[in-house]
């Protein structure tokens, strides 16, 4: 796989906002209408699709709104992992060499509240869920929990990434929060996991996206702008990583697929974190933006802190993170989160991220989704 | 740990978690032959080396407090089957234990103050009451309460 690059012709997006009377999948249908237009082309000349959905249905029967052309349609479904996992799907299908011209497209429509897991599809006991364990946030406040004690990290710091992220959705016309929510009500929102409040959470949301990709060497024929997938890396938990829904942990530390996946996709590119110069991590909650941000090598564990502090993961500081606000701006759309994240490194790359737009020059960017129980993608994007 | 009269029974929320009836219950888990990891609940494969052979061990009834957090709002139901309301729900603790036989487990805990939960403490296996069933009995669990309290 390694130096097979593919490219990114188009994309295309339906607000991440909540919406009534649109289903989570005409949302998909419109954001993968607006990828083809831009990338010009149409439907009919599309070989191949790849759809991720949680909640919004089958996305291969999304045929019947784009048109019934028999090309192979495949469905994906790895949690918050989906769009991540999709558009892997997409890069080894093209490299395969099987087709050129594809289209990636993820979507949800989520009901409001807490995700309900049946741990039963699982393979846990229903004890679990019935004595109220199979609560995800507990996961996060457990794992963030640990982290700040071992690491030095402080619940300012949370705190200002939450901060962060709403100030950068608010100048972002596609996110779902469109408010810029104060330092003091994020510190003061409700309780959910300890130390995990409302504001420091996301929710489930609705939205989409959709890629349109090709081959590297048939780029320029559709656009001047392509960005190139310099690597896409799939990978889940090993035994002694510690996850979501584990009603038992060993003792000996693992990397968690996070690691794995972000060291993998340097390797494909050939390139190091400190190459990188804007990235997307996975904000489930803020907790995890940091976590994440050592998981995937930018910078060591602890090194946060003084990042954080001095600003340097803001849009104007040497590292920006999550410069369209995330998911906790966005809301959480299973389906389509991952691959929201490649949408704004395109932005960023293309120059067309306007007010957003990063002030330094930016030719390479990195992107990192996870998902339970244990799944991680990372990418590197270049122009 | 008595149980109740002859009417009404303490019945475990899940047969093969714990020892029950017991005046000494222990969580049951299970250890590999080949590799010796410990899981639970008791599993039928390792997780670790794959291997098919494990037998079921009793987990002791003492160990520290590796990570926690505290439940805040009352969980969406299904799954959860607890009798309080959203309205007369009281946040609790849970965490992962670590136990000497080389094993984390996740739990409930007593505790549900975090100005009085701390990293490392010394934690202590009780098993007490989750609901009660449409009969009176009452569904017992297991939770890790501070040592000393």
């Amino acid at each position: 796989m390694a130096g097979r690059d593919i490219a990114i012709i188009g994309i295309g997006i339906h607000p991440f906002g909540r919406v009534e009377g649109q289903t989570g999948m005409e949302q998909g249908v419109v954001a993968a209408r607006r990828a083809m237009a831009d990338a010009g082309v149409t439907w009919d000349k599309i070989q191949f699709a790849f759809g991720g959905s949680l909640d919004g249905g089958s996305p291969d029967t999304m045929v019947r709104f784009l048109g019934l052309t028999g090309i192979p349609f495949t469905n994906v479904v790895n949690a918050c992992a989906t769009g991540g996992s999709a558009l892997f799907g997409a890069y080894t299908t093209i490299n395969s060499g099987a087709w050129d011209l594809g289209i990636v497209i993820g979507f949800d429509k989520h009901p409001r509240g807490a995700f309900a897991v049946d741990v039963t599809r699982q393979g846990i006991g229903s004890w679990y869920g019935e004595t109220g364990l199979a609560i995800n946030p507990q996961f996060f406040g457990m794992k963030i929990n640990k982290y700040m004690h071992d690491y030095g990290i402080s619940l300012d710091t949370l705190v200002k990434v939450a901060v962060k992220n709403f100030k950068n959705g608010a100048m972002n016309p596609n996110a779902w929060r469109k408010r810029a929510l104060t330092y003091e009500e994020i510190a003061n929102s409700q309780m959910v996991c300890y130390p995990l409040r409302q504001y420091m959470i996301c929710s489930p949301g609705q939205g989409a996206i959709a890629l349109v990709v090709c081959s590297a060497k048939e780029a320029r024929k559709y656009t001047t702008k392509p960005i190139y997938l310099r690597a896409d890396a799939f990978r889940t938990r090993r035994f002694g990583s510690f996850e979501v829904l584990s009603p038992s942990q060993p003792l000996r530390f693992t990397p968690g697929p996070t690691v794995e996946a972000a060291k993998a996709a340097f390797e494909m590119a050939g390139i190091g974190p400190e190459d990188i110069d804007i990235a997307q991590l996975q904000d489930t909650e803020v907790g995890a933006e940091v976590m994440h941000m050592a998981e995937t090598g930018l910078c060591k564990h602890g090194e946060q802190e003084a990042l954080i502090q001095a600003g340097e993961t803001e849009i104007n500081g040497k590292l920006p993170v999550n410069t369209d606000g995330g998911i906790m701006a966005s809301g959480e759309p299973v389906g389509a989160s991952g691959l929201r994240q490649i949408y704004e490194i395109c932005l960023q790359l293309r120059g067309d991220a306007g007010q957003r737009q990063v002030p330094k020059p930016v030719k390479t960017g990195f992107t990192q989704v996870y998902g339970a129980p244990g799944v991680s993608c990372c990418t590197v994007l270049a122009k | 740990m008595t149980a109740k009269g002859p009417q009404k029974k303490q019945f475990p929320i899940q047969e093969g978690l714990f020892t029950w009836p017991s005046d000494h219950p222990q969580l049951i888990g299970s250890k590999c032959k080949k590799c010796g990891e410990v899981a639970f609940p008791a599993q039928k494969g390792c997780p670790a080396c794959t291997g098919a052979e494990v037998e079921n061990i009793l987990l002791s009834t003492r160990g520290t407090l590796w990570t926690w957090t505290i439940q805040a709002f009352r969980p969406p139901s299904p799954p959860y089957t607890g009798p309080d309301t959203p309205d007369n729900f009281v946040p609790y603790g849970l965490g992962y234990v670590e136990l000497p036989e080389g094993v984390r487990v996740e739990s409930r805990l007593t505790e549900n103050n975090p100005a009085k939960l701390k990293f490392g403490m010394e934690m202590e296996l009780v098993i007490e009451k989750f609901k009660e069933d449409k009969d009176g009995n009452e569904l017992m669990t297991f939770a890790f309460k501070p040592v000393g309290k």
